[in-house]
């Protein structure tokens, strides 16, 4: 293989590349654009910002001190940003997907729910009004609904007026009662006794401290995001970094592809085959050019997210480097796939775009694979994207060293070889 | 300087060219002729290295040439049928480029890039992008990269077609300079005056064999003429490869 032809292609084909003021732009403005969106998406709450609030609307038909409390403990939470419409702007606010749910309390929820807190009475139904392409925000309403409805409900049964009319109505009818078990039956007069107690001791010292609290979560959580290192938070620019930086790199390579059919088209090929020049060099020549110009992408994707988002690599330099170089080489080899197997130009650019956002999907670049079903998660580990965005992950916001960074490479390298030989073999050399 | 010998070559069950032999001498000129699918391309194809033939040889000075990087591949320029150039790189950057997939460099490069540009008349366009320039121009630079190695042979597959009379006959100039300089020259093409003009020698193909090899005059002598005089080529070419039509 001699050296001249082989530096004639690579710096031909960058004069090419940076010629087509559009590719440049598809290949490097692009992607920082989009990342730069998605990143903030994924990038969760800073520091200095609120979280965004789900939208509820709470329609209290009840009134009473059980469903006021409610609604005052939902317009205090921090997840929640509670309106208070009718029944009927309610239903227009879900169905125009303004407001994520509406929660619907009605008359004699309060009574009922006092009566059930106890297990002998019929429980009321709280109806939920929801957008169904807004699951996930319906079911965090449903979580953070039951904390306050607890709290009021038992702060009510246990300090209350409504509680103590309740227990001054239940226990005449217990003592009363002749179809209930002896046994059970005092057991029950006894703690209702305890508490017509509890409600009669005069205000002051500790009752009063505790007086008109309800039950409230007996526990609280220690979150520790699992990042770099303790005090390094989580960066949701750095994944859609590397998801996006491999994303246009593979369409720069599959087009490089293209554009080697485009040459065929136009007798380039016929020129370059007759030049005694071996197969390996013509091959090599493309396949060095896409991936110096596939590193650039990604290396100026990264910079840009280092400088401007604050993007580190907490783990290996050397290992995101070599993850780098891996995936410019998996993405070049991937060009000359498309060269070999492609028919024709246009057909070869509608099958491989379809071919790389499949790839790009599957390997987690738009959203991270923990969201696909558990066979798909383990499917996706024959795609290479997978490797390379979840080497990137790790050489970046996980912190985790250079030997977290060799099965990545070692499997770029592997579907690089795989790419290049069936590249190789496939390739049609003849010229007629 | 350039001999062929019983070549073949098919595609599937087509045989586009079958027992070809004929020879090309230092500082002439051949026109290879015949209609469309006669195997021409395929003949030029072969000896240019981009098709393997089946059988026979292909040979530079009586010595055989094989693979992709025989380096009497350097004794052999082509002149594609397409503008085999890229229209979004200067003159130059192309130049530079076809050039260096023969080994050349540095000052070597620039003086053959500079001779080449010089023969076909397009010195002084050598920094414009190949895209601004005329169909004609572009030929001409066709014409001009098949020469910066300065090969012996050179093949050149219907070299002017779409061109105008002006651009045409610059290039027929340019050929006949490199038939003094004594370069061996293939040339196919569809245009009888071009040979007339041109060739020493002219082979003439159908249906992928040669049907004809002559001079003008003897070709001419084979068909006789209306009135009793000379044939025209054309005539020749029909009366040898009937007239029904090739698509």
């Amino acid at each position: 293989m001699t050296f001249i032809p082989l530096l004639a292609m690579v710096r031909k084909d960058l004069q090419l590349f940076f010629s087509d003021r559009r590719s440049v732009i598809v290949s490097f403005v692009v992607p920082i654009a989009i990342a730069s969106f998605f990143g903030s998406i994924f990038s969760g709450p800073s520091n200095s910002s609120e979280p965004a609030r789900i939208a509820v609307a709470v329609v209290d038909q009840d009134a009473s001190l059980i469903s006021k409390a409610i609604l005052a403990g939902s317009q205090v939470d921090k997840n929640l940003k509670v309106t208070t419409p009718t029944e009927d702007e309610a239903r227009s606010l879900v169905k125009t997907g303004k407001t994520a749910v509406a929660v619907i309390i009605p008359k004699g929820f309060g009574e009922a729910a006092g009566s059930a807190f106890f297990g002998d009475g019929e429980k009321p139904a709280l109806g939920f009004l929801y957008d169904p392409s807004r699951n996930v925000e319906l079911a965090m309403v449903r979580g953070i609904l039951t904390q306050h409805v607890m709290e009021a409900v038992s702060k009510e049964m246990f300090g209350g007026d409504q509680g103590r009319q309740m227990v001054e109505k239940t226990l005449p009818q217990i003592q009363s009662s002749t179809s209930m078990p002896a046994n059970q039956k005092r057991l029950l007069i006894e703690m209702l006794g305890s508490v017509q107690k509890f409600y009669n001791q005069p205000a002051g010292g500790a009752a009063a401290a505790t007086e008109r609290r309800g039950i409230t979560m007996p526990y609280t959580v220690h979150e520790e995001a699992m990042t770099a290192g303790s005090n390094i938070a989580y960066n949701g620019y750095a994944h859609s970094f590397a998801g996006m930086a491999i994303q246009f790199l593979l369409f720069a390579m599959a087009n490089i592809g293209v554009e080697m059919l485009l040459e065929r088209q136009r007798g380039l090929w016929s020129r370059l085959r007759s030049a005694p020049v071996s197969k390996l060099t013509l091959l090599s020549g493309k396949a060095a050019s896409g991936a110096l110009i596939s590193l650039m992408i990604l290396l100026v994707s990264f910079g840009f997210a280092m400088v401007v988002f604050k993007v580190r690599i907490h783990g290996s330099v050397l290992g995101f480097l070599g993850i780098s170089i891996a995936c410019a080489v998996m993405a070049a080899t991937f060009g000359l796939l498309v060269a070999a197997l492609g028919n024709s130009p246009a057909t070869a650019r509608g099958v491989t775009t379809l071919a790389v956002l499949m790839m790009v999907m599957l390997g987690g670049a738009w959203v991270p694979t923990f969201i696909f079903p558990a066979w798909l998660q383990q499917f996706t580990l024959v795609v290479p994207v997978r490797w390379a965005v979840d080497g990137l992950d790790a050489m970046t916001w996980r912190g985790i060293g250079l030997s977290g960074a060799i099965m990545p490479v070692l499997v770029l390298i592997g579907f690089a070889a795989a790419f290049w030989t069936i590249a190789a073999t496939r390739f049609r050399w003849e010229e007629t | 300087m350039l001999t062929i010998q019983h070549l073949r070559k098919s595609f599937g069950p087509l045989v586009a060219v079958d027992d070809v032999s004929f020879r090309v001498e230092r500082g002439t000129l051949v026109g290879l002729l015949g209609p469309n699918g006669a195997g021409k391309t395929t003949t030029v194809s072969m000896i240019a290295g981009l098709v393997t033939p089946e059988k026979g040889e292909v040979m530079v000075d009586g010595a055989r040439l094989s693979g992709d990087t025989d380096p009497k591949k350097r004794r052999i320029g082509l002149v594609p049928q397409d503008l085999a150039l890229y229209d979004e790189l200067t003159v130059r950057a192309n130049l530079r480029f076809f050039g260096a997939l023969y080994s050349l460099s540095g000052a070597a490069l620039d003086k053959a890039i500079a001779g080449a540009l010089e023969l076909v008349g397009l010195a002084d366009r050598v920094n414009d992008r190949v895209s601004t320039y005329s169909g004609g121009m572009k030929r001409r630079l066709n014409l001009a990269a098949g020469l910066l190695h300065d090969p012996d042979i050179l093949l050149l597959d219907e070299p002017t077609v779409g061109v105008d009379p002006q651009s045409r006959n610059a290039i027929f100039d340019n050929l006949e300079t490199l038939k003094r300089r004594g370069k061996a020259l293939l040339y196919t093409t569809h245009y009888m005056e071009e040979v007339e003009r041109l060739a020493d020698r002219i082979v003439v193909m159908d249906h992928g064999k040669v049907i004809a090899e002559d001079t003008l005059d003897g070709l001419q002598s084979r068909v006789a003429g209306v009135g009793g005089g000379k044939a025209t080529l054309e005539s020749v070419f029909l009366t040898l490869t009937g007239r029904s039509l090739r698509d």
